[in-house]
């Protein structure tokens, strides 16, 4: 063409229309090409939100009911007679059970008999009588008078008014007698029975009985372990990246810890377990079911996590501000924490948040050393016997009675508030620190 | 770096001085910055090959040659920005007003203060244009209350031609500006340490003609005051802003010369090759 030579011209142009031709023959090839691997990808994430909506789906069906529990209002009298016989009251030997047992006995006047009485008194919690002696310890002024309480009822009656006992089989294969099934329904029609919201579930640790059982043990157990971990692992982890980064030479010994931090990160977390306990039970003598002892362990398990993430955010900070600041003749510790830290900290505070949230949801190590337990109290502090979120969930989940299914639901939503909680704190960090170039 | 030296010295034979292989006049009237024999090695890779050069007080120098030639890793040996890069090896002498730059004693931090450095990218850090400016006066405790160091920050950002666009606006993030007023602001920090000489690698490369004209008589003004030696690819630039030219190939130092003489009757065919652009 650039000569204007006619013959040229001719040869370009049917050279032209065969590329073209090629071209669009591949054309129709490659749109089908991306077509199906559009619909692949498509496919994919449907299945994916698919499984998602489902699981969420059966947990809030299943868990959401463990908020509420059912309450029977009875007409207690704090009688004297009962709970103080010798004039002074003692909190601790006073029987408050028997408070509860005579009220719903005056309901039913015309129960007798030691068996169908002992039926009638199972409708109540056993946590009915703690109740009322917190009321009373709260104010003493109760004594002798008749107040109208609401208590928790028993786990088969509370499964009842759920709907989770069928209560048309067989009496012999339902954990709720006729006569109970009689008396339910009569306390119903008074408006005796009621849903009301779950506090003990929130305020308790863990119990025997499914409808006295709470997460707040696992989860002050969680929190303790948790702060170990942070005070550890964060400043442990963050100093070590930033020397591997920035001041290590590169040899072949920092090729090997490379490679043993990255190797690290992919141990089983079972294993980490098992050196806590060699190591800090045995060895340093440690107590055992010990929040301070799970957050050193879980500390070892975050410590790869939270370099790695460190070391990618140290890294992603631009040479060119590192060259500035050296330029005008900055140490390289001047380099560092002016410049290269406040750079990468949202990347460093990220990798922290989500070490930490795999830390929350961590089980196994923490069955490997004691944190299995189990634990009526909750926690005060590093060194009392707790468990965590995770094991109280694998521990109800365990558990044979039919109430307590309900219960491992409600605590998986818990963690998983939680866990949503701490990644979106970690998105919103990195949103807002993220430096603008 | 200075072990690194040594062991370069030890295993490296003495070359013998090899000034004669550079065509025109190495030397300065009044030389502040003395490079003999200077050899660098980025692992097996000679990257420069017995630079010898002198450069004059207040004087300004252009560095050219084709790209990978070596003149920008010949320029970061003068303020030792060659020490943070992995295997990198420097021997041959290097001396500042007299004072050997990668002799023990020496800090690089000290050196550093004195021979400052703008970039080829405008590189402000991610704080306000105040704070930029403030940065080396801060580190190296050069004003003693915060009156000082404002004066020392408006004085800055005046010699280097910007404080009239900022000074309503010194909060502001540095990174917000244009590239020209980043790249001057760049300067302005460079300055404000009060350094003697000014090494520039490539500054223009980023900036469009109007900001290159603007930093290019900037130049032309800081020259009263410091020594510039400036990295540049264009050949106009060059001409424009040096006294002298300093033309590298390959890691060598090919010839060095006035300004005028090297545009206008280079002696050595390879730097007339480059000028006119047949190799580049």
């Amino acid at each position: 063409m650039l000569w204007g030579c006619a013959w040229c011209a001719s040869i370009e142009s049917s050279m032209s229309e065969v590329t073209r031709g090629k071209v669009s023959a591949g054309l129709a090839r490659r749109r089908r090409k991306e077509r199906l691997f559009r619909l692949c990808g498509m496919l994919a994430t449907t299945v994916g939100i698919v499984f998602l909506v489902v699981f969420f789906a059966d947990l809030i069906g299943k868990g959401s009911s463990a908020f509420r529990q059912t309450f029977l209002r009875l007409e207690i009298s704090f009688d004297t007679a009962v709970i103080a016989p010798q004039g002074s009251i003692d909190l601790q030997y006073a029987d408050f059970d028997l408070l509860a047992r005579n009220a719903l006995r005056d309901l039913f006047p015309d129960v007798s008999g030691r068996n169908p009485l002992r039926e009638l008194n199972r409708l109540l919690s056993v946590g009915a009588g703690y109740q009322l002696r917190d009321m009373l310890q709260q104010d003493p002024g109760l004594l002798g008078s008749v107040q109208s309480v609401w208590l928790p009822a028993s786990s088969s009656v509370d499964m009842l008014r759920k709907g989770n006992i069928d209560a048309s089989i067989d009496a012999a294969l339902r954990p709720i007698s006729d006569a109970q099934l009689a008396w339910v329904a009569a306390l119903q029609r008074d408006g005796r029975l009621e849903l009301r919201w779950n506090r003990a579930f929130f305020s308790n640790g863990d119990s025997r009985e499914p409808e006295l059982a709470g997460i707040r043990g696992a989860l002050m157990g969680s929190f303790y372990m948790l702060l170990v971990t942070l005070a550890l692992a964060l400043p442990i982890g963050v100093a070590a990246a930033i020397y591997l980064e920035e001041f290590a030479p590169r040899n072949r010994w920092s090729d090997l810890i490379e490679v043993n931090i990255n190797n690290l990160a992919a141990v089983p977390s079972i294993v980490f377990g098992l050196l806590g306990l060699a190591v800090f039970i045995n060895w340093a003598t440690l107590p055992r079911s010990a929040p301070l002892v799970g957050g050193l362990v879980l500390a070892l398990l975050t410590l790869p996590v939270i370099i790695i993430a460190s070391r990618a955010a140290i890294k992603s900070v631009p040479p060119s501000i590192r060259d500035a600041a050296l330029g005008l003749g900055a140490s390289r510790m001047q380099v560092v924490f002016h410049h290269v830290m406040p750079l990468s900290l949202p990347g460093m505070l990220t990798g922290a948040i989500i070490g930490m949230s795999r830390a929350l949801g961590e089980s196994a190590p923490l069955l490997m050393i004691g944190m299995v337990a189990f634990i009526v109290d909750v926690p005060g502090g590093f060194s009392d016997p707790a468990t965590a979120l995770p094991v109280q969930i694998y521990l109800w989940a365990d558990s044979p009675e039919r109430a307590f299914a309900e219960r491992t639901s409600a605590a998986i939503m818990v963690l998983l508030g939680f866990l949503m909680l701490m990644n979106l704190a970690a998105v919103v960090l990195r949103k807002r620190m993220e430096q603008k170039w | 770096m200075s072990d690194r030296m040594s062991k370069a010295k030890d295993t490296l034979p003495e070359q013998p001085s090899d000034i004669g292989k550079t065509v025109g006049n190495v030397r300065s009237a009044n030389p502040y910055v003395v490079a003999e024999n200077v050899n660098v090695y980025y692992g097996d890779n000679h990257a420069i090959k017995n630079v010898s050069l002198e450069i004059g007080t207040k004087e300004v120098i252009a560095l050219i040659g084709p790209s990978g030639c070596g003149k920008s890793t010949f320029l970061r040996c003068l303020n030792r920005m060659n020490d943070s890069i992995e295997n990198a090896r420097v021997s041959g002498h290097i001396s500042l007003a007299g004072t050997d730059i990668y002799s023990k004693d020496l800090d690089p931090v000290a050196l550093r203060a004195r021979v400052g450095m703008v970039f080829q990218k405008p590189n402000p850090f991610p704080k306000s244009i105040y704070d930029n400016v403030a940065y080396g006066p801060r580190i190296h405790g050069l004003a003693a209350n915060r009156a000082e160091l404002d004066n020392i920050v408006h004085t800055s950002l005046e010699r280097a031609g910007l404080l009239k666009e900022v000074i309503d606006r010194l909060d502001e993030p540095g990174t917000g500006l244009s590239g020209g007023q980043q790249q001057r602001l760049c300067i302005a920090r460079t300055i404000a340490v009060d350094p003697d000489v000014i090494l520039m690698d490539e500054p223009c490369s980023a900036l469009d003609p109007i900001a290159t004209a603007r930093i290019e008589d900037l130049m032309y003004e800081l020259s009263e005051d410091y020594a510039i030696v400036i990295v540049t690819h264009s050949m106009q630039q060059a001409a424009r802003v040096s006294q002298r030219v300093a033309y590298f190939h390959l890691g060598s130092l090919v010839e060095v010369d006035e300004t005028n003489r090297i545009f206008t009757n280079p002696r050595h065919r390879l730097t007339e090759d480059y000028i006119t652009g047949r190799i580049g």
